[in-house]
């Protein structure tokens, strides 16, 4: 048994916003190549090129379909095209407050750093025994298929502290490259950070509560997209679903003599 | 226990960091790559870039796989064993050329159009039809005709630019964006952080598109259309919009031709053209005087709505007028449309309601004075805050010309063209049909063509014929079968070169185009194409086949001569504002890829390649007066060329003193400015000419300023294109230039000044109880085209692509997860996996674009997945209509401009056993790999060497 710090003093994470990942990958490449060629062993690929590729990756996204039973009024509205929602989900090491990959590792390799609370993999300790990946209920550590050491996001520690790069880029890179900015990295111990606010703001949600794992990653759920907020979206507009412009004219010489006087009034 | 080691959290980052441009898609971002040992060890996103201000995609970062792709060609091959059969040897670069220009001389000397010269996705267009031009040759065009001429000429003959490269929403302002039929790979990095600023201030996001994949399935609503009908959709908006009197009178008035007078007396040969003046200029009738004046006298307020009639008694109607009674029709209105399209009166109504209420009641007024061209000072700058942006959903059909033409139109109903909030031009658009060329096809043996190949045709009188009437172009470009076909039609080439119709070729000469696989409809009938032989001669129907490329395509495998490409990162190239500009809206930019590294191949960038040929051929511009070679490779080009005096294909640090901007002397310097400032050139456009670019003076002025035209031209949108009423005129029996019997109806209909819907032409030849469903194909955001599965990382995530298939019919059908369909269309059949999909249009199936691949190609394992259960619907799709019985061929393409309408394919699919061996149907044989098969681990970052 590997033990857990009692507190740490900061809580790095990230917030995701599942309302603006449009799935496209671009974090889990970025990872992939930042990860590959610095903290710990490489990233590898096996059948790089053949029939069952696989390869490690510390960052995924999965999506998947929500699709809501439409009543007869709402079938009006829509018509026969369903509203199912698509919903893209990266998932990446939640760096859990009560870590319980941390706690089920026989030889102290995964630890929960004190300073920053990122939970990390000494491969050195590592023994490839797999435990952690099963005890984590949201399958965010990969076994290395070439290493045969235990994966999982860094949060980017080779960056977020590097003096060899610019300050601007002491993120991880993920959220640096992500084109839609749905990925968020800040404080979630301190309730004035970036990340904080978005979660208050926002209703952040934890993924899987029930499982007691205290992650410190946070997700923005989608916003709503019911029949009832179609319209409601729209800055300003009041309408609702069912609203139609009031029509100015009937017909075709109805038209141009709403015409007429419109001009006219331009002058 | 816990101990923490104590790890490094500063290790070194680079050996050295060097910026150049991306290649992974055509977004063109700006990359910083990291070195380590020489050696490239990281990518990422140039911050200070204009394209993609630090950020960067699933490709971008992936471009490490790409750079070290196990598929790279390593030197020029020759043809060993029979065409499709991938057996070469490698020669050297001389004999290569040497055996090119002994194949392409005759050619020149004898009769310059025998040589068909194609260019696929070629980013370097203003250079490439620079040297066939020189050549003489009328056969050039790039993969515009099978991409989004549609879009592309729909915008510049309408409001002179299109989206994407021509134009941006205003993130910053808008407030309600629609998006239409976009691939998620197209523009997808400004695209996705625009929608992220939207979400971020609010704005409301509808995307219309039949799957809800990508940026759709973020959108706050989305309309799952039924292929092929956005143009109905977009004119029922119309029609909601008019009746309602929720359009923008005042700027129809001012910056549109919604004034002019059009001749309406259907018995006067002038029917559809405007009444213009002596000087030619339009007119329009004043509403002040009673008279009518040209349409850009001072003080001039054009009645949109009365009928003028002249000394003759003939009739004369303002284009408002005209387009009012048209769209005012029930035929028009939600109920008419509403089943077809697939959505309800109730949500056209109301989104009719929410863009009349956004643009009209939400407003943006920004205190910015400007000054219009007629001299009117303005003290504001009113705009309407609804944007669009569409892509080849709604092009890639045979109604896709009108649809996108409809789509502008109702972007200048209401008012938000060029203003804050709406959709702004990129410089160096706007630009008005005018300042574009006409095509030109005027051949000389021994000499160059007598102008630019492609253009904009304003009549008759520009169509691409020979004296008989038969097509100038082997691809039939500007005939009356598609007579504003900008772009080319590229994937009517090796079809019509095999058929000899127009006319036989001596040699195809492509460069990045897979047109053995994934470029090309009906890719097997291509295969054949190209493998067909003369029963007399045992010769190749098509004799002559050189291919530049720089990985081992499909296509690689037809080639007789090979000329391997460099990667992206081992190259010269210019991204020209003479060609496809990287500017945003409020600023002019290009930019320049340099060689990051060095190759360890014997490879040469393509364009430097065309230069040596050039050379050699004795091209005019390529050699100096005295037959030396006039520019040593493409960067020297880059620097040199002059294409007016002044200026070239870059537009930064030009002049001895290096601050020309746009025009200037060549600057030896140049490409180490370029590189000094991350790889490209920006300079912003002022705050008074930052919106309503066609008219506004400080605009047009510093346009000139920077090269863009010569004089200031302010033009009024065109709600109606004349254009296309002059092609009317001609099939009504008037001009010289007559059409064909067969083909006058269809311009009458097809040809229509004013936007208008049909069905498309697939569809109204087959049954649609036999082809109930439409089938579609999606660009991946990580893939660009058949790029992709050579990738070892980005093929980890779009590996497979199964064939989508909508609730309904998935429950008609009985599949179950893991199920295989017989996929039919009029052409073809395919077996294929299937999955489920409720996000989808009920009437659609669809799958990732390009996923399947040829056993051998991509130095893939053949039974990689790509190659075994991965699938083209290009199988499913003929470059020709099915036969009518009336011995012509039709081809499956945009009437008005050529565009491959990919998207209007009909099928039926239906539940059958998995095929032996669990592959997709057809099998292709397996084409032999000219560089093997990749490595079966990788360990990047850390390998060895």
């Amino acid at each position: 048994m590997t033990t857990l710090p009692a507190t740490t003093e900061k809580k790095l994470g990230l917030a995701i916003d599942l309302d603006t990942c449009v799935g496209c990958h671009a974090c889990v490449i970025s990872c992939k190549e930042w990860n590959t060629s610095n903290y710990g062993a490489p990233l590898s690929d096996t059948d790089a090129y053949g029939a069952d590729p696989v390869g490690s990756f510390l960052n995924r996204v999965h999506t998947f379909e929500v699709t809501p039973d439409l009543g007869e009024a709402e079938k009006q509205v829509i018509g026969e095209t369903p509203i199912a929602q698509v919903v893209h989900f990266p998932k990446s090491c939640l760096h859990c407050e009560d870590a319980p990959c941390v706690t089920v590792c026989p030889t102290g390799a995964s630890y929960k750093r004190t300073e920053d609370g990122i939970v990390l993999v000494n491969e050195d300790d590592c023994i490839g025994c797999g435990l952690c990946a099963w005890a984590c209920p949201y399958g965010a550590r990969e076994m290395d298929p070439v290493e045969q050491v235990m994966k999982k996001c860094t949060l980017c520690v080779d960056r977020i502290y590097n003096e060899n790069l610019p300050e601007e880029d002491r993120e991880p890179a993920c959220v640096r490259t992500c084109p839609a900015g749905a990925r968020h990295f800040g404080d979630f111990a301190d309730p004035d950070s970036n990340v904080s606010q978005l979660v208050a703001e926002r209703g952040g949600i934890s993924l899987m509560e029930e499982q007691g794992t205290r992650p410190v990653n946070q997700y923005l759920p989608p916003r709503q997209k019911t029949l009832a907020d179609l319209a409601a979206k729209n800055s300003g507009f009041q309408g609702g679903c069912g609203t139609a412009l009031a029509a100015e004219a009937k017909d075709a010489p109805g038209f141009f003599g709403w015409l007429d006087r419109a001009l006219d009034k331009m002058g | 226990m816990n101990h923490q080691p104590k790890i490094e959290t500063s290790p070194p980052v680079a050996d050295e960091i060097r910026q150049t441009t991306c290649y992974m898609c055509a977004c063109r971002c700006g990359i910083n790559v990291h070195l380590r040992g020489g050696e490239v060890s990281y990518i990422e996103g140039n911050r200070d870039h204009p394209v993609n201000r630090g950020v960067l995609c699933a490709k971008g970062s992936a471009g490490i796989m790409q750079h070290k792709s196990p598929a790279r060609l390593r030197a020029p091959l020759l043809r060993t064993g029979p065409r499709g059969s991938g057996q070469f040897r490698e020669i050297s670069w001389d004999e290569a050329l040497d055996l090119a220009v002994e194949w392409l001389a005759p050619i020149r000397e004898k009769n310059p159009e025998k040589l068909a010269f194609f260019t696929g996705r070629d980013q370097s267009q203003s250079f490439t039809g620079w040297w066939a031009q020189q050549f003489g040759t009328p056969n050039y065009a790039a993969h515009g005709g099978f991409c989004s001429v549609n879009m592309a000429a729909a915008g510049i003959y309408t409001m002179g630019g299109a989206f994407w490269e021509f134009g941006q929403p205003d993130w910053e302002r808008t407030k309600m964006f629609m998006i239409f039929g976009v691939a998620e790979d197209h523009d997808s990095n400004p695209i996705k952080m625009g929608l992220g600023r939207l979400k971020e201030r609010g704005a409301k996001v509808v995307g219309v598109n039949p799957v809800r994949s990508g940026y759709n399935a973020i959108a706050d609503e989305w309309v799952g259309i039924t292929p092929g009908t956005d143009g109905l959709f977009i004119l029922a908006l119309v029609h909601e919009l008019l009746k309602a009197g929720k359009v923008d009178l005042d700027y129809l008035s001012r910056y549109t031709n919604a004034g002019y007078l059009v001749q309406s007396d259907p018995e006067s040969p002038d029917f559809g053209l405007f009444l213009r003046n002596d000087d030619d200029e339009p007119l329009v009738l004043d509403r002040r005087s009673g008279t009518v004046k040209a349409w850009n006298e001072a003080g001039v307020q054009p009645e949109l709505g009365k009928t003028w009639t002249d000394a003759q008694g003939q009739a004369h109607k303002p284009v408002f007028m005209l387009l009012a009674e048209r769209y005012l029709d029930p035929a028009y209105g939600p109920e008419a449309v509403a089943e077809r399209t697939g959505v309800t009166t109730v949500t056209i109504r109301r989104l009719a309601a929410e863009l009349a209420h956004t643009a009209f009641e939400e407003e943006i007024v920004i205190d910015q004075p400007w000054t219009d061209f007629r001299g009117q000072r303005h003290e504001t700058m009113i705009g309407r805050p609804v944007a669009f942006h569409a892509m080849r959903g709604i092009s890639a059909h045979s109604n896709g010309f009108q649809t996108c033409r409809a789509l502008h139109l109702l972007q200048i109903l209401l008012g938000s063209v060029e203003v804050p909030g709406g959709f702004r031009f990129k410089p160096p658009y706007p630009k008005p049909v005018e300042a574009h060329p006409t095509p030109h096809v005027g051949v000389t043996p021994g000499a160059p063509l007598n102008g630019p190949h492609l253009g904009f045709v304003r009549g008759p009188e520009h169509l691409a014929m020979k004296d008989d009437g038969s097509p100038a172009r082997i691809d039939k470009a500007f005939t009356w079968e598609n007579p504003m076909s900008a772009h080319g039609l590229m994937h009517m080439v090796v079809s019509n070169a095999h058929a000899g119709d127009p006319y036989k070729v001596d040699a195809l000469f492509m460069y990045m185009a897979n047109m053995a696989w994934n470029s090309s409809m009906n890719t097997r009938g291509v295969m054949d194409m190209l493998t067909d032989t003369d029963l007399e001669t045992g010769e190749y129907v098509i004799p002559k086949l050189i291919y530049a490329d720089s990985y081992s395509s499909e296509m690689v495998a037809f080639a007789d001569l090979v000329l391997p490409d460099t990667t992206y990162l081992e190259r010269h190239d210019c991204i020209s504002l003479l060609d496809r500009p990287i500017c945003e809206a409020d600023a002019v930019a290009d930019s320049i890829r340099w060689p990051v590294v060095e190759p360890d191949r014997d490879v040469r960038g393509f364009q430097t390649v065309l230069v040596q040929l050039g050379a050699r051929l004795g091209l005019p511009g390529f050699v100096t007066d005295a037959g030396e070679p006039a520019f040593e490779d493409y960067a020297d080009y880059m620097v040199n060329h002059q294409r007016r005096p002044g200026v070239g294909p870059l537009a930064g640090w030009r002049g001895e003193d290096e601050s020309g901007a746009g025009r200037g002397a060549p600057n030896p310097g140049q490409l180490d400015r370029y590189i000094a400032n991350g790889g490209f050139w920006m300079e912003h456009v002022p705050e008074e000419a930052l919106y309503f670019k066609p008219w506004n003076q400080a605009y047009q002025d510093w346009a000139v300023e920077k090269a863009f035209f010569d004089k200031p031209q302010p033009y009024v949108f065109s709600i109606y294109v004349e254009t296309m009423a002059r092609f009317q005129q001609a099939a009504r029996g008037h001009g010289e230039r007559q059409p064909p019997e067969h083909l006058r109806a269809r311009i009458l209909e097809t040809l229509d000044p004013l936007p208008c819907w049909w069905e498309p032409l697939e569809e109204q030849a087959v049954s649609h109880s036999d082809f109930p469903l439409h089938a579609i194909t999606q660009r991946p955001a990580a893939m660009y085209h058949s790029w992709g599965s050579q990738n070892a990382w980005l093929r980890q995530i779009h590996g497979h692509n199964p064939l989508y298939v909508p609730t309904a019919v998935w429950k008609a059908q009985g599949f179950a997860e893991g199920d295989w369909a017989l996929v039919t269309s009029p052409h073809g059949a395919i077996t294929v996996p299937v999955a489920r999909m409720d996000a989808l249009n009920p009437q659609t199936v669809w799958t990732w674009n390009a996923i399947g691949k040829r056993k051998g190609a991509w130095a893939l394992d053949p039974d990689a997945p790509e190659a075994k259960k991965g699938f083209l619907l290009n199988h499913l799709i003929h470059e020709l209509l099915p036969p009518k019985g009336d011995g012509l061929r039709w081809s499956n393409s945009d009437p008005v401009t050529g565009q491959a309408a990919w998207y209007d394919l009909r099928v039926r699919i239906e539940k059958t056993g998995p095929p032996a061996d669990a592959a997709s149907l057809p099998e292709t044989e397996t084409q032999a790999s000219p560089v093997g098969q990749g490595p079966a681990t990788i360990r990047f970052g850390h390998e060895e060497g």
